[in-house]
This record gives C-alpha cells, sequence and structure tokens, in this order.
C-alpha cells in the first residue's frame, strides 16, 4: 500500500504536465493555422526565414 | 482588365466577384485604401504592422511565391501567410503608403489582396472559445486522474478495506471538486441566468445533477459510507463541455466568415476637400455634404447627388435591373451602385434618415427581431424535460416513504433520479449534428451562419426568388452570337476591352471564349450614354447604342424585344452589325427549381424587373407564380402573406433590394456575389455560382434533423431504461459512470453518420 503514496503523486504529476502541455498550446496559437504547416515542408529552398519570436 | 478576369476564374473557384459590381473595384481603391489601415506595431523601431486577406492561396508554392515576394522588398522584416485563413500578416519599416506597393506586388503575382481591419474581427466569442477549451482541458485532466482512482476501487470491490476506500474517495474530490468549480462555471453561470429570468433551460438540470452529485459523495466521504460520484460528476462536465465547446466554435466560425466577407469590403471613399486635394478616408468618416470624387470601377460608399459628372452605372443590386443607369447632374446615387466610366463628383447626403441604406437597415432589423422569436429544438426539448424530471425526482422520494423506506434512503434514491437524468446526452444532440452538417456543407460552397438556420430550412415549405443575380447571371451576356461573324464581334472586342460597361464586357467575355484572348484598341474613346470610338488599321468604328452608331437612320431595322438589350457595331462603308444582349438564366437554374418543388417547396418568383424579362423567366424555369416590378416593401408584404397563411417561406435573393425580404422570411439563403447587407441579412450564403448548392442545402438540412430526432429518441430510450434503475435504488456509481458516458458517445457517433451519407 505504501506505493501508492507516491504512485498517485506521480500520476497526478504527470496529468498536469499534460495539461500544461494543452493550455501553453491553445495560447501559443499552435492550433491557428492548420493548413500552413504541412504545405511549408515542402518548400525546398531557403525561404525567407520568420522570427519566431514575434507574436 | 479582360486578361486579368481571365486568370481570376482559373485559379479561384470560389470566387464572389464575376459581377460587375464587385470584379470593377478589385484593383484600384484596395490599392488606395491599403494605407489607412496601418497600425504602428513598435514605436521605437518605427516598426509597423498591416493585416491582408489574400485571394486564392492554396498551397506550398503559393506561400513561398507571396513570401518571397514581399521578403524581397525594402523594408519589409516579416510577411507570414495564414493558410487557413487566407490572412497574410507584414510587418515592414517605412510610410503608411508603402501598404499600396504590396498590394499591388501580391496582384501582379496573381493574388488580389485587399487590407483586412484586424481590429473589427476581435471578439468575445473567441476568447469565450478560449474559455471552454481550457474548461476542457482541466475537466479532461481530472476526469482520467479520478477515473484511475475510481477504478482500483472498483476493481478492489470486496478485497478493499474501508479506510483505503475512504482515502481514495477524499483524493477523487480534492482533484474533482477545483475542477468543478473551474469547468463547470460556464453551466451555473447560464443555469443562474436562466433562473433569475424565472425559465429553465438545459443547464437547470445539468448544474443541479453535478452539484447534487458532488454534495452527496462530500456527504457520503465523509459518513464513511463509502459511495461517491466524483467520476461521474467530472465525466459529466467533459462530455458537456465538448458539446458546449463545439456550439460556441460553430457560432465562432459562421460569424467569422461574415465578418471577413464585411472587413474585405472595408470602405474607403475619395473626399475633396475644400482646396481641391482628393483624400482616401474611411466611408464611415463621411458627413452629409461631403464632396466626393467616385472614380470609373468604384463603388458608390454613400448616397448622394451627383454635382458634376456623367455617365452609366451599374445599379443591379439596387434595383434588381440588369441594364445600367444613366446618372446625370442633380440626380440620386445610392451606395452599393457602380460607376461604369467617367468620374463622378458626388455631394453626400448619406446620414440623412430617409436615405436607401438607412430605410433598409431599418427593415432588416424588424425582420431580424421577428426570426429571434424562432424557439430551437433543444430548448423545446428542455422546456418538456425539466418538469419532468424534478416530477419522477418528487415521486421517487414519495413511493420511497410510502413503502416505508428510511427517509435516508429516499433522499438518497431521489438524487440518483436527478443525476442520472442529466441530460448530457440532450445537450449533445444538436451541436453534434449541427457541427457535423454545417462542416459538410462548408465544403460544398454552402455557408451556415446559425445553428438554427438548418432548423428552420428543414422545416420550410414554400420557395421565393429573387431573379437578377439569383436564378439569372445578373450581367447581361450575348445571345446572338450566332449572327454575328467572328471578324465583327474580334472587332467589337478590340473595342470593348478597355471598357467596364457591361455590355463591354459581355462582348469580351463573348469574345474570349468564341476565339480567345485578343488585343485591345488603341485610343479607344468613351463617350457617356454613347458608345464607343476608335480607329483600326485606318478603318473607324463604333460600337454602342443605336443612335451612337447611326443604326437608327437605316431603314431596315426592327426593334429588339421588350426583354432584350442591344449594341450596334459600326464600320465604316458597311451596315451596322446588332448585338443582343439578355440576363442569361444561371447554369442549372430550373433543375434547381425543379428539385426544390420535387422536395415539397413550391416555388414563386419576386422581381423589381420589368414585367417582360420577368414573365419569360418564369417561363424558362416553369415557375407559374411570379410578380414584377417589386418594391422591397413589397417582397415582405408577399412573405408576410405566406406567413400568414401559415406557410414557412424560404427567401433567395442577392440585391440591396432583397435585403428586408431576407430578413423577414422564415428562413433565407443569399448568392454569394450579393450585396454585403444581404449576405449578412441572409441565414446561410452559398459560394461561386452553382443554386444545385441550393438543393444540396435543403437535403443536408432534412438529413440533420433526422439525425436530430433520432438523437433525442436515443437519449429518451436510455432516460427510459436508467430512470427505473434509479428509481428502485439500484443506482451505483458505476451504474452512473458507464450510462452517462455511452450515451453521450452513441450520440455522437449518430451525428457523424451525417458527415458520409
Amino acid at each position: 500500500m505504501t506505493a501508492m503514496l507516491w504512485l498517485i503523486p506521480a500520476a497526478l504529476f504527470l496529468g498536469a504536465l499534460g495539461l500544461l502541455a494543452f493550455l501553453w498550446s491553445t495560447r501559443a496559437g499552435q492550433y491557428d493555422d492548420l493548413e500552413g504547416a504541412a504545405e511549408r515542408i515542402l518548400m525546398d529552398d531557403d525561404g525567407p526565414i520568420v522570427d519566431e519570436d514575434e507574436d | 482588365m479582360a486578361a486579368l478576369e481571365g486568370d481570376q476564374a482559373k485559379w479561384d473557384p470560389v470566387r464572389r466577384s464575376d459581377h460587375p459590381a464587385t470584379t470593377g473595384d478589385a484593383g484600384y481603391p484596395a490599392r488606395e485604401e491599403a494605407g489607412a489601415h496601418v497600425r504602428l506595431t513598435d514605436a521605437a523601431q518605427g516598426l509597423k504592422s498591416l493585416d491582408l486577406a489574400v485571394e486564392g492561396a492554396r498551397c506550398a508554392a503559393c506561400i513561398q511565391k507571396i513570401e518571397g515576394a514581399l521578403f524581397k522588398m525594402d523594408g519589409v522584416k516579416q510577411a507570414r501567410l495564414n493558410l487557413s485563413t487566407g490572412r497574410l500578416a507584414v510587418r515592414f519599416f517605412g510610410a503608411d503608403e508603402r501598404a499600396g506597393d504590396f498590394i499591388e506586388a501580391l496582384d501582379a503575382l496573381g493574388y488580389p489582396a485587399r487590407p483586412y481591419a484586424a481590429e473589427t474581427v476581435k471578439d468575445a466569442q473567441s476568447a469565450e472559445e478560449k474559455r471552454l477549451l481550457r474548461a476542457l482541458g482541466v475537466a479532461g485532466f481530472a476526469m482520467m486522474n479520478v477515473m484511475l482512482l475510481s477504478i482500483s476501487v472498483w476493481a478492489g470491490d470486496g478485497e478493499m478495506d474501508l479506510a483505503t476506500k475512504t482515502l481514495m474517495h477524499w483524493i477523487s474530490g480534492l482533484i474533482a471538486l477545483p475542477a468543478v468549480a473551474y469547468s463547470g462555471a460556464p453551466f451555473f453561470g447560464s443555469a443562474l441566468k436562466s433562473l433569475r429570468a424565472r425559465q429553465v433551460n438545459m443547464d437547470v438540470p445539468i448544474s443541479l445533477a453535478v452539484l447534487l452529485a458532488c454534495l452527496l459523495s462530500i456527504y457520503e466521504t465523509a459518513m464513511g459510507h463509502g459511495e461517491a460520484y466524483f467520476d461521474a460528476a467530472v465525466m459529466l462536465l467533459f462530455f458537456l463541455l465538448i458539446g458546449r465547446w463545439l456550439d460556441v466554435r460553430l457560432r465562432a466560425r459562421a460569424g467569422q466568415a461574415a465578418r471577413d466577407l464585411a472587413a474585405l469590403q472595408a470602405r474607403i471613399a475619395h473626399r475633396i476637400d475644400a482646396d481641391g486635394h482628393v483624400k482616401a478616408v474611411p466611408a464611415a468618416d463621411i458627413r452629409p455634404g461631403d464632396r466626393l470624387l467616385v472614380q470609373p470601377g468604384e463603388r458608390f460608399a454613400v448616397d448622394g447627388i451627383i454635382v458634376s459628372g456623367q455617365g452609366p452605372v451599374d445599379a443591379s443590386l439596387v434595383t434588381g435591373e440588369t441594364a445600367p443607369l444613366d446618372l446625370k447632374p442633380g440626380g440620386e446615387a445610392w451606395s452599393g451602385m457602380v460607376n461604369l466610366s467617367r468620374p463622378l463628383t458626388l455631394e453626400a447626403t448619406a446620414a440623412s434618415a430617409d436615405s436607401l441604406l438607412a430605410e433598409i437597415a431599418r427593415l432588416v432589423e424588424a425582420g431580424e427581431q421577428s426570426r429571434s422569436k424562432y424557439v430551437r429544438y433543444a430548448d423545446l426539448a428542455a422546456r418538456a424535460y425539466v418538469p419532468a424530471v424534478f416530477a419522477m425526482a418528487g415521486l421517487t422520494l414519495a413511493g420511497w416513504l410510502v413503502v416505508g423506506g428510511s427517509p435516508h434512503t429516499a433522499v438518497m434514491n431521489a438524487i440518483a433520479v436527478l443525476i442520472i437524468t442529466c441530460p448530457c446526452a440532450m445537450a449533445l444532440v444538436a451541436p453534434a449534428v449541427q457541427v457535423v452538417a454545417c462542416g459538410r456543407l462548408f465544403q460544398d460552397g454552402v455557408l451556415v451562419k446559425s445553428g438554427d438556420a438548418l432548423e428552420r430550412l428543414a422545416d420550410a415549405d414554400y420557395a421565393l426568388f429573387d431573379k437578377t443575380g439569383t436564378l439569372t447571371e445578373g450581367k447581361p451576356a450575348l445571345v446572338n452570337a450566332d449572327a454575328v461573324t467572328p471578324e465583327d464581334l474580334a472587332l467589337a472586342a478590340q473595342l470593348a476591352r478597355g471598357s467596364r460597361h457591361p455590355l463591354s464586357r459581355a462582348v469580351a467575355r463573348a469574345a474570349e471564349q468564341a476565339l480567345g484572348p485578343g488585343a485591345v484598341a488603341d485610343d479607344v474613346r468613351e463617350e457617356a450614354g454613347g458608345g464607343l470610338s476608335a480607329v483600326i488599321q485606318g478603318v473607324p468604328l463604333r460600337f454602342g447604342s443605336a443612335s451612337f452608331t447611326g443604326a437608327d437612320l437605316a431603314a431596315d431595322v426592327a426593334p429588339a424585344g421588350d426583354a432584350a438589350l442591344e449594341a450596334w457595331l459600326a464600320v465604316e462603308g458597311r451596315a451596322p452589325v446588332r448585338f443582343i444582349f439578355a440576363d442569361r438564366l444561371r447554369e442549372g437554374a430550373a433543375d434547381a427549381v425543379a428539385a426544390l418543388r420535387a422536395r415539397g417547396l413550391p416555388g414563386e418568383m419576386l422581381s423589381g424587373d420589368r414585367p417582360a424579362p420577368v414573365a419569360e423567366a418564369a417561363a424558362a424555369l416553369g415557375l407559374e407564380r411570379f410578380s414584377a416590378g417589386l418594391k422591397p416593401q413589397d417582397k415582405i408584404a408577399r412573405i408576410e402573406a405566406l406567413k400568414a397563411e401559415g406557410r414557412k417561406p424560404l427567401m433567395v435573393g442577392d440585391g440591396i433590394n432583397d435585403a428586408p425580404a431576407l430578413s423577414a422570411a422564415y428562413v433565407s439563403i443569399s448568392m454569394g456575389s450579393a450585396a454585403d447587407i444581404s449576405r449578412s441579412a441572409a441565414d446561410l450564403v452559398i459560394q461561386g455560382d452553382r443554386l444545385d448548392s441550393l438543393v444540396r442545402a435543403r437535403d443536408v438540412a432534412r438529413a440533420s434533423r433526422s439525425r436530430m430526432m433520432e438523437n433525442f429518441a436515443l437519449a429518451n430510450i436510455y432516460n427510459a431504461i436508467a430512470v427505473p434503475l434509479a428509481v428502485f435504488g439500484l443506482v451505483d456509481p458505476l451504474v452512473a459512470a458507464l450510462a452517462m458516458s455511452s450515451s453521450s458517445i452513441v450520440v455522437m457517433l449518430n451525428a457523424l453518420r451525417l458527415a458520409r451519407a
């Protein structure tokens, strides 16, 4: 039974990590352009590099 | 101009721009108005940003061409295209006027772009969508962790001692209660609001079930009895939030699409200042008495009176008539008209309360108020459901007391009834079906602006059609091409290619179809109200009205029918050649009308056009009932008469004159090429020119109504099984969790069938 004492916090911690990742991804606009990324990978030359730090 | 139009036709399948009213102003004003939409993002560096809506970008090559070209321009720091929304964000240094250069560069690449007023798009709805998504994430996290603990409790049934079980429940409660408080807030808030208004909606039984489940679980755990419903409570919220989020997203998306259409039309007018300078200003800033310059191809931004200049305007969106109108000084011009050939100076009368647009906006508003009385199926279900559930819980309480159960058992079983009847599946029924149906129609080029529009479309039992621009193409086309020799057509086209007059464009299109692209004659002169003249290879040519070309003097000329428009080509030394034009029916219009009739929607045509062309079109379409020369008020009167007979009329229209009728009808559809106000007044918008989308929309609406009814039936079957269990005290947390989740999943799967049918 003592295993529970660390198993439950471990499960909660991992779950919380997933939740945080989800909240981050919605806030960071990961779902704003769902089609663009799939097409951008096909560009084969060094196109304009976009500043990622801008919004 | 003709060559550009040809290009557009190739790359943009959903273009709404072939209407002369919208193609005409594609290039020139967009270039000038761009500067007004530039925002300063970083004052210290002088960095400015501009959002552009780009048409036609579809693939990697497009991204590369667009971003690459802009990036090469001086001072451009960043250019990023969002392929999903067609929005291009540009950041640059330099003067605001540089915005025009970007648009020019994009136009040269073959991607027409327009400034996009980003600030008009920020809305409360997307904030609500994000809030629900976060709530969904929290509920999902809590559900998974609580379920982990619950499964060990269920699996350990009989072996686990009470102390361990109670510990598990306390931990579950510690996870579930904050999650319920956060994720359940949207439901609790809505339920409170509705109770304050002395009404009940679905959120009342939902909130009650969730709260009771939590309170009961806390009580049981504290007493050490060992039955807890924390898992059921968070799972309920998780499923309910999926439904709520889908619903909000659908509304946000539809609203977004409607606003996109409006934002693309961000209106700019050219005001002539006191010192004679012409300046581009937002149309909203125009005051009555301002003098405006309206260039050829530009749309009138406001109502006004012509002060100087004379020339034809395209009024088809305003009056529903295809033939251009000639405006002279002193003549009235209405916003929505397109200036065709000569610069006109206008004195604005926009703010006067009796202007055309103000009157139409008032009628639209009145129509929308009457429509908001429509009650959605889901709300109807809630009205019947809530009293039934409370009655059932009351009976359970009384029944157990009567048969001699302890008060504790009686209360517990009554609460179990309230928990198990939580209308989770009920709340999912409408959003799940509507999201799938609207997504399906979107792929077919039909934009649905609200979920209940589909319900109303499924109920409609009468169809009213506007003629010009709806059943017809809304622009004249050459109909006697057989009687004109290819040489004459080519000559006329050389004159016509440089002109924006609808008849000139019809000739240019006919020549392009029959002979392919051709040249434009040098030094074409356009005479307002007359026609075009030029000299080609030493021979003087004239193309235009009978009097302008001298054709009215020729003896052997029979007048054309009342329905027809005509123009003449006069080549020196030859008899004039007649070109006859008519507003052609859209392809498939007759089939669409017949298909709707077969689906229980008899049709009728309501047109503002002259009687002769209306009768002709009605005969060709097989519509027995039609009326011509109607004003907007007359169309509304006809709709009200039908409603008084108990009919539910569907209105299909496109012009500004149709907007009040569109909002007065039971349900309405406008064409993608329609005037802004009509698109915003209509419930559904058909992109592109295909009328068979009307039939598709009706079919999908009917299919989604049957799916919805099936789903209500499924949710009730679930209740028919679960409620007796609860009444007789047989529900434990395991049964509750299983029954609730399975009913929700079944309802969602049934809705997904729509995507394949």
